[in-house]
């Protein structure tokens, strides 16, 4: 897999440190998965947040070190193995699997417009935000559209052209709020991707451009 | 304004950047010989930390305290998946603490958790070289932090010790959401000129 677009650094800073929003961090974790490189980069963010977890004030504990679960979890600790790093590399990102399974031919995809079908993902009930899976058909050209916010795309199968370049299996569009731009799936394979926003309206905006006049969402 | 509080020397705490040797082999000895002893001084040295940091990130004393018993009932269980030669012991430690606040306090169903510095790609090791510089290496993000302009070093600080995403700094200081990223790049690109400078 090469892979040619990266996460931002604004994007790393904010994984390292654990405060995502729970969409953009499913992209953001499918991408690390696949790119050496952006995992890297990751270390250097979380070295920043050791030095700041080093400097905290501490707060005394009330309860001594829990031996009795130790103990307990003798067993657990043994049983522990490193985690998988040959895991084939399916089209699927492992961070996805528990979320859809393994195989993109077997979703459930619902049709939006014409050449367009999309497959939400369920978030936590209090999360704000969008992440849903999408498939454009070959050559399919999505409305012109910007971002009001924060928006990532994670590519899963075949690719899209937009005047940022061609983003391919494995990259990731990690795009600022001032961006325009109109991608064009891939002729022949077309482009499934996994996208992630920080509000559930932009996605309709464009959504529904698309597939004028049929029935709104 | 937030205060980004690096571990100073001048400052009666003792930040463990200044023994991570001590601190990596006590870990190798919960690995090779679970020894309890070895245990007690990790879970004395970083337990109360971790509880600092868990309440910072809003969580309450008694949940605080919860998850740093549970993170550090964790990092006895994986010890054996700790690797001196991917990093520091207290990165570890930090990383094992950020996903069990995310899997504790936010409860996604999207998330799943970073890898914790175990499972890298061969090609990832430091070399010797790297490994003698890592503690240099720790000071400069130190001095790089301590001496941030304040706009760039309040949007790191939100974002590392208050667990508040892009678009919720913005809110919070009523800034566009470029302003919030651009000050993240510029704040870090003078981390990693200092850190690169050092090759």
């Amino acid at each position: 897999m090469k892979i040619t677009h990266h996460l931002d650094d604004a994007t790393l800073m904010s994984c390292a440190a654990g405060s995502q929003p729970e969409p953009m961090a499913a992209v953001v974790a499918s991408h690390l998965s696949v790119c050496p490189s952006c995992l890297s980069g990751l270390r250097g963010f979380e070295r920043v947040g050791e030095v700041l977890f080093d400097g905290l004030e501490t707060v005394g504990l009330d309860r001594p070190a829990p031996i009795v679960a130790m103990r307990a979890g003798e067993q657990d600790g043994e049983t522990l193995v490193r985690a998988n790093t040959d895991a084939k590399r399916t089209e699927v990102p492992a961070p996805l699997r528990h979320l859809i399974g393994d195989d993109l031919d077997s979703i459930h995809w619902k049709r939006l417009a014409p050449g367009l079908w999309h497959y939400p993902l369920p978030l936590s009930a209090n999360t704000k935000g969008d992440l849903r899976l999408i498939k454009v058909g070959p050559g399919t050209a999505m409305p012109d559209h910007g971002h009001g916010g924060s928006e990532l795309t994670y590519v899963l199968r075949g690719s899209y052209t937009d005047k940022l370049g061609t983003f391919r299996a494995g990259d990731v569009a990690d795009l600022g709020d001032d961006v325009e731009h109109q991608p064009i799936a891939d002729p022949i394979e077309g482009c499934i991707c996994l996208i992630a926003s920080d509000s559930k309206a932009k996605f309709k905006g464009w959504v529904a451009r698309m597939m004028q006049p049929l029935v709104g969402l | 304004m937030v205060q980004l509080t690096v571990g100073a020397a001048q400052s009666s705490r003792a930040p463990f950047a200044a023994m991570p040797k001590n601190m990596a082999d006590l870990l190798q000895k919960v690995a090779t010989s679970r020894d309890i002893d070895a245990f007690r001084k990790l879970f004395e040295a970083y337990g109360p930390r971790v509880k600092a940091y868990m309440m910072r990130q809003g969580a309450d004393a008694a949940v605080a305290e919860d998850l740093a018993q549970e993170t550090l009932l964790m990092v006895w269980r994986k010890a054996g998946l700790y690797s001196d030669e991917k990093g520091s012991a207290t990165t570890w430690i930090f990383t094992i603490a950020r996903n069990l606040r995310i899997d504790r306090l936010r409860r996604e169903v999207a998330w799943q958790p970073l890898p914790e510095n175990q499972d890298e790609e061969a090609s990832d090791d430091p070399s010797p070289e790297e490994l003698l510089s890592e503690r240099q290496r720790r000071e400069r993000v130190q001095a790089v932090l301590a001496e941030l302009p304040p706009d760039q070093s309040e949007v790191v600080g939100l974002s590392y010790t208050q667990g508040l995403s892009h678009s919720e700094i913005a809110e919070r200081l009523g800034l566009p959401l470029g302003t919030v990223k651009s000050r993240m790049r510029l704040a870090y690109q003078k981390i990693r000129e200092a850190v690169d400078d050092m090759q």
